[in-house]
């Protein structure tokens, strides 16, 4: 009999199943109402945490930059998000004239549900996950790519040739930064031995932030990329192509675009915490497993905060530094890393402190070397034209620092 | 009938309805399009079949690599987005005695092909082993030499592009 504390959802499950079998249904009917219900449950619960979502972050982005956010419409603004809902809700869909109609509005639902999907692979807690998929990694990377076709699908429906260049760009973007966060996701695969997420979860008994840091510095380089966010949003950079590939999107589907990113930013850390951080593992979660769950989303949280604060804090990438990034340091290092694991993780599989010590220094040697080889690779293309003029101020320290 | 055969013969005619529709369509980025469909058909075909990691793989290199690339070079074509001209050229007789003779040797091979009548074994509980299918890529008694000729393959592709597109030097 699962208590409450260890599977609350396979109760309510089973508490549903009695009562259908006592209306009288079939059992396979029966599963088959309980999966539907799991997968709209699975679905539609992200989708209403976002709204606690885009007011966590605008209040976050609110004080990196020193001001307060929302804190107009209700308690410190919690009831902006609400406020913003009903506006995208009421707006009218303004189809540009020569639009391909279909690809023009498969292209919001298809970027929201790659990133619905990838919520289905994630383990929660021990017992709790949509599905035990034992490719969950592959899967996770194919969902990143039907979200790179629902970009294009935007840019190419709008018939617009800006839409089209943003489109075009974002793609250009996010093919480029899935090299390296493919090979990154290869180094815990190459630790636990198993595609499937929960297995890496489970051989996590060192968090593999430490047997592996460059692979997880990658990961997480790379999916802020992917995700299109700050400093890497050169795809929806407001003063130079309008709005990219949602130019022509108004209301509800530009709507679906925005919560698709602030989704995918949630998403992504989720996974980092899942794939490097150890996930719901923690202290007393033998005892409790809910607590799994409790520790999962602290976890998130954390690596969120750190999503927001590079959005907050750092500038915009040009396109040319945003390749020379991936190509020139990304890539080869997450080359070098994945030699290391390969061969430091199996045969010092038996000792794990050394294993986890050695690994652990390789790859920080391994980084330092690359990241000075990689800065003199990628030139500054600063070309010095004069000499620094002294400042006019009556302070004598200033003169000196001009 | 099972749910599984219902389930097959819809993916199999959605598969046959887009492939047909890739190279009947007048616009190139809707062929594009549908060949996506057809391609991710396919994948849904593996999942039937239990064998998540080429379903996964498929998604992820089709849809997510080789369309976007297809995409790409379409779009990159001159004039090739507003290009929706006629279907057949000059060599169209050329072209239907050579797809009518391929198509008349796949039927002569796959009528003598044992497997229809044969019944696939199912799984084992713990499903398929991607192990497996690791060692055989690198077993000297598996399929290494294959293995490594695509990887020649793909370098040779790569130095082909990266020279396409360098800048010519001199001048």
């Amino acid at each position: 009999m699962t208590l409450w504390y260890e599977d609350p959802i396979k109760l309510i499950a089973n508490w549903l199943f009695g009562l259908m079998l006592g209306w009288g249904m079939p059992v396979d009917t029966a599963n088959f109402v309980l999966t539907l219900l799991g997968a709209a449950f699975l679905g539609v619960v992200p989708l209403l945490f976002c709204i606690f979502l885009i007011w966590y972050e605008r209040k976050l982005l609110g004080r990196i930059q020193d001001r307060f956010g929302p804190n107009r419409v209700g308690p410190w603004g919690i009831f902006q998000p609400f406020a913003d809902m009903l506006k995208i809700f009421i707006k009218e869909f303004i189809t540009p004239q020569g639009a391909d109609v279909v690809p023009y509005n498969l292209a919001p639902i298809l970027s929201v549900a790659s990133v619905l999907l990838i919520w289905a692979v994630v383990p929660f807690s021990m017992t709790m996950m949509g599905v035990n998929l034992n490719v969950g990694l592959s899967f996770i990377i194919g969902c990143g790519g039907l979200g790179l076709l629902a970009i294009i699908l935007a840019g190419y429906g709008s018939n617009n040739k800006y839409a089209l260049l943003g489109g075009m760009r974002a793609v250009a973007q996010l093919i480029s930064y899935e090299v390296p966060m493919v090979m990154s996701l290869l180094v815990p695969v190459m630790l636990s031995g198993s595609l499937g997420v929960n297995d890496i979860v489970q051989k996590q008994t060192v968090p593999y932030i430490i047997l592996a840091p460059v692979a997880a510095l990658i990961f997480f380089i790379t999916s802020v990329a992917e995700s299109g966010r700050a400093p890497f949003d050169l795809v929806e950079a407001e003063s130079e192509i309008v709005a990219g590939f949602n130019t022509e999107y108004s209301g509800l589907k530009f709507g679906f675009f925005f919560v698709a990113e602030f989704l995918h930013a949630f998403t992504i850390s989720l996974l980092f915490s899942t794939l490097f951080l150890g996930g719901w593992r923690g202290p007393f979660t033998d005892q409790v497993p809910l607590l799994g769950f409790v520790y999962l989303v602290v976890k998130t949280f954390i690596v969120y905060f750190l999503v927001i604060l590079f959005r907050g804090s750092l500038p915009r990438f040009r396109i040319d530094q945003m390749m020379d990034l991936n190509w020139k340091l990304l890539t080869p290092l997450s080359l070098v890393t994945l030699l290391i694991t390969a061969l430091l993780a199996n045969p010092l599989s038996g000792m794990p402190l050394l294993q986890a010590v050695a690994l652990f220094l390789v790859n920080l040697a391994a980084l330092v070397v690359l990241m000075s080889w990689a800065e003199r690779k990628m030139p500054r293309k600063r070309k010095i034209v004069a000499k620094t003029r002294p400042l006019a101020t009556p302070n004598q320290q200033d003169q000196l620092s001009a | 009938m099972s749910g599984l055969q219902i389930a097959f013969l819809l993916i199999g005619a959605i598969t046959l309805f887009a492939a047909v529709i890739t190279v009947s369509s007048r616009k190139i980025m809707h062929a594009a399009l549908w060949l996506i469909l057809a391609l991710g058909a396919v994948a849904a075909v593996f999942a039937t079949l239990e064998a998540g990691f080429f379903a996964a793989i498929q998604i992820a290199i089709y849809v997510g690599a080789i369309a976007i690339l297809i995409i790409f070079a379409v779009m990159l074509t001159r004039r090739a987005m507003e290009d929706s001209g006629p279907q057949l050229n000059s060599t169209w007789p050329a072209a239907l005695v050579i797809s009518a003779g391929v198509l008349t040797g796949l039927v002569i091979l796959l009528s003598s092909w044992g497997g229809f009548e044969t019944r696939s074994m199912a799984l084992p509980p713990t499903g398929e082993n991607i192990a497996a299918l690791g060692t055989a890529l690198v077993d000297m008694n598996g399929y290494v030499v294959p293995f490594e000729v695509a990887s020649l393959l793909l370098i040779a592709a790569l130095v082909g592009a990266i020279f396409v597109a360098s800048e010519p030097k001199g001048k």
